[in-house]
């Protein structure tokens, strides 16, 4: 691996554990807390509701520091503009994550740290989104990356 | 209100704001957690590396969190194997399909101020609301 390869590797594994311990500390690593805030029409539980509104305050920050640069530090450039159409694909893919999101209460990020806690669950669940994953890419036409 | 923990909510969503934040300002990267596992498979040279790290990363933070408080996190699940394979099938390739998932779309999308974004978490967040709903409380 090439040095700006592996400067921008380091960071990703800093960050990767920084958001890791973010999904801990808010306990979003926990499915049981995600189901409960799901539940808003029963003991309907706020909590991550906060961790997003802070989590996006940040990132709102940030997106305004990376307007005043020319480039990253350790890359040539930031990412291209959001597209901006609404389709079917979009929809459809939000709808299928939502369900699969309520049943279980784990997202990709929270799924993947998990793995650190010796779950066969959590194990059980990675591997069955990994084939999803696939199987999209197998089927899909190919598109442009958001 | 049941269970709320606000302080750990907004300190644990901060770090995962500054996470993904200095992504965006180092890396220029997007800290989208299904769009960083898809396109491994999509062999772009100098691409893998950082992806694999992040990866890496993700499954090491809660063993620092550990090392630090002395307690390693406890999570309770509770579907059997059927809905454990249904609900990652659905989570992997929804994800995959829809272009992102609570990082990507939620949090790097929304604060960009991302229409799909936007549409795209509110309409996963109904969707799970709808489907915690049917579970829980029934159709009747």
């Amino acid at each position: 691996m090439v040095w700006p390869e592996m400067r921008q590797s380091m960071v990703a594994f800093i960050a990767g554990i920084i958001f890791s311990a973010g999904l801990t500390i808010s306990r979003m690593i926990d499915p049981a807390k995600v189901l409960g805030f799901l539940d808003v029409f029963g003991q309907w539980d706020a909590s991550l509701a906060l961790v997003m509104a802070s989590a996006l305050l940040v990132m709102a920050i940030a997106w305004r520091l990376a307007v005043q640069r020319n480039q990253p530090v350790f890359a040539e450039n930031f990412p291209a503009p959001a597209k901006r159409n609404i389709d079917a694909r979009l929809v459809g893919g939000a709808i299928l994550f939502g369900v699969g999101w309520g049943l279980i209460g784990l997202c990709p990020g929270p799924a993947i740290s998990g793995l650190a806690l010796g779950r066969w669950e959590v194990v059980i669940f990675v591997i069955a989104m990994l084939v999803g994953m696939a199987l999209h890419q197998f089927t899909a036409s190919p598109k442009p990356r958001t | 209100m049941h269970n709320f923990t606000p302080i750990p909510a907004i300190i644990g969503g901060a770090m995962i704001g500054f996470a993904a934040a200095m992504m965006l300002i180092i890396n220029g990267k997007i800290a989208g957690i299904s769009g960083i596992i898809g396109s491994l498979s999509k062999p772009v040279k100098g691409d893998r590396g950082w992806r694999i790290a992040f990866i890496a990363g993700l499954v090491a933070g809660p063993l620092v969190v550990q090392v630090l408080t002395g307690q390693l996190a406890a999570i309770t699940i509770e579907n059997d194997v059927p809905s454990l394979i249904t609900g990652g099938l659905l989570v992997g390739f929804g994800t995959r399909l829809g272009s992102g998932c609570t990082s990507g779309h939620g949090v790097c999308g929304i604060s960009r101020w991302s229409t799909r974004s936007i549409v795209a978490t509110l309409i996963f967040m109904l969707a799970g609301v709808a489907t915690v709903y049917i579970i829980r409380h029934g159709l009747a």
